[in-house]
């Protein structure tokens, strides 16, 4: 009754096929199955964020996805952001602004922010708080974030 | 914090819906968005033997100007109706009452017609339907019929779809020019349902009265509350501080609010009867007295 289905999906560029169970979340087949521990599972109810991918360039929570809904898609996750060593403007921002404490929520921060600059180069900090106000910090950085993410914004336009 | 075994299938259009459901029968549930589906699944709230997949039917993926309405097909994602300048045309409210569903990126999933048949009392797109007195468009095996608002929502999270229907599209009526709409409501978090809240549209006449007037509210029952005889209160009066305290005094007489762990039943009437004012308040200062 309960039939595994064959999935095949681009995940940073590469292709990626398996066999699943339907329950199977899009989380657990990208941590799992295809080794991309960079996504990070919190709650895995869709509270906390970390989880957040892009799904055909648009962020969704990989622990509110079945893995069978993601067939055919394209993704990119966390791993997908840099150019090989080089990171995006965004990712030096965390790093120069103290952005990250230990790194749990940061995979979902910069997912959320990545969109948001995408549609806003110039959003301010109430919009920033806004994007960002699905995604909880364990270490409750947020005011680094949010700087970061300001920073990343004006190198972004200059 | 895993979902149980399950089994699945992905339509492709409205008819393979319908035969899916009928196949599978009452334990079958269809997955939308699945930003509330998916998260009772794994919790274990919900069992369902079988999901039925709509993402994939494109010809529910539709916002249309239909002059006197707006139609939303089911499948439309929270976060295109919330960008799109057709559905601000119409229901000038749409983007301001979706920035409080959820975040971006469960609007990014979610679509129009789950939020609606997944039937919580506190979500905003129910409000949104009751309060202008919309329609829903339902698909069965006996073919498709049209509920009103006021008869779709049964209880918390029920609808008065059999197990073999789908929901394909809601029509919501657009507001004469000039009317004001506002949102008002109360949650713990951005982002969060809603404790409480309360969405007003109202018209002023040349005389300084209302001339049009609908209001609902979340929150406060086991369905999305229509405030009928708060609008009968309100019409063709000319909106004076002490019109509208009264207005919020009716409120408290119109609903039954919960008693839960999120809030007691005489904190949310409260919260009504001061987000009525507020809403209403809000609505008025949008509107512009018409001819």
């Amino acid at each position: 009754m309960i039939n595994k289905q064959t999935v095949s999906m681009t995940i940073n560029g590469h292709v990626y096929t398996g066999e699943v169970e339907p329950r199977l979340t899009l989380a657990d087949f990208i941590r799992r199955r295809c080794g991309l521990t960079g996504t990070h599972l919190g709650c895995e109810h869709g509270v906390c964020g970390a989880c957040t991918i892009m799904v055909d360039r648009r962020t969704a929570r990989a622990c509110l996805m079945l893995a069978v809904q993601a067939d055919g898609c394209t993704l990119t996750t966390v791993e997908g952001l840099a150019e090989g060593e080089r990171l995006t403007p965004l990712q030096e921002a965390f790093w120069n602004n103290h952005g990250l404490q230990c790194g749990f929520c940061t995979p979902g921060m910069l997912m959320c922010a990545t969109e948001l600059l995408q549609t806003d180069p110039d959003p301010t900090a109430e919009k920033v708080r806004t994007c960002l106000s699905g995604n909880l910090c364990r270490c409750t950085g947020y005011d680094s974030i949010v700087t970061s993410v300001l920073s990343a914004a004006e190198r972004l336009r200059s | 914090m895993k979902p149980p075994a399950v089994g699945y299938a992905r339509a492709g259009d409205v008819q393979e819906v319908v035969a899916m459901l009928v196949e599978h029968g009452t334990d079958a549930k269809v997955l939308a968005g699945g930003q509330s589906l998916v998260p009772m699944l794994s919790f274990r709230q919900i069992r369902p033997s079988f999901l039925v997949d709509i993402n994939r039917v494109e010809a529910l993926d539709f916002v249309r100007d239909e002059g006197e309405s707006l139609l939303l097909g089911a499948t439309t994602r929270q976060r295109d109706v919330e960008t799109s300048p057709v559905a601000a045309a119409a229901v000038p409210l749409l983007p301001e009452l979706l920035g409080h569903v959820g975040h971006v990126t469960n609007r990014n999933r979610g679509t129009v017609g789950g939020s609606l048949a997944h039937a919580d009392p506190a979500a905003e797109l129910p409000t949104l339907v009751t309060a202008l007195g919309g329609e829903l468009l339902v698909e069965g095996p006996r073919g498709p019929r049209t509920v009103a608002a006021d008869d779709f929502f049964v209880a918390p999270h029920r609808t008065s779809m059999g197990f073999d229907e789908v929901l394909t599209a809601v029509r919501l009526p657009r507001l004469p020019a000039g009317t004001g709409v506002a949102i008002q409501q109360i949650a713990r978090r951005h982002g969060d349902l809603a404790v409480v809240g309360v969405l007003a549209a109202v018209r002023l006449g040349p005389d300084g009265a209302i001339n049009l007037v609908r209001l609902a509210a979340s929150g406060v029952g086991p369905v999305p509350v229509r405030l009928h005889a708060v609008e009968a209160a309100l019409t063709g009066v000319v909106p004076t501080t002490e019109v509208l305290d009264a207005a919020a005094e009716a409120v408290s007489a119109a609903v039954r609010p919960p008693d839960d762990i999120h809030a007691p039943a005489s904190y949310r009437r409260d919260m009504a009867c001061l987000l009525l004012k507020r809403a209403v308040g809000a609505a008025l200062r949008r509107s512009e007295v018409s001819a």
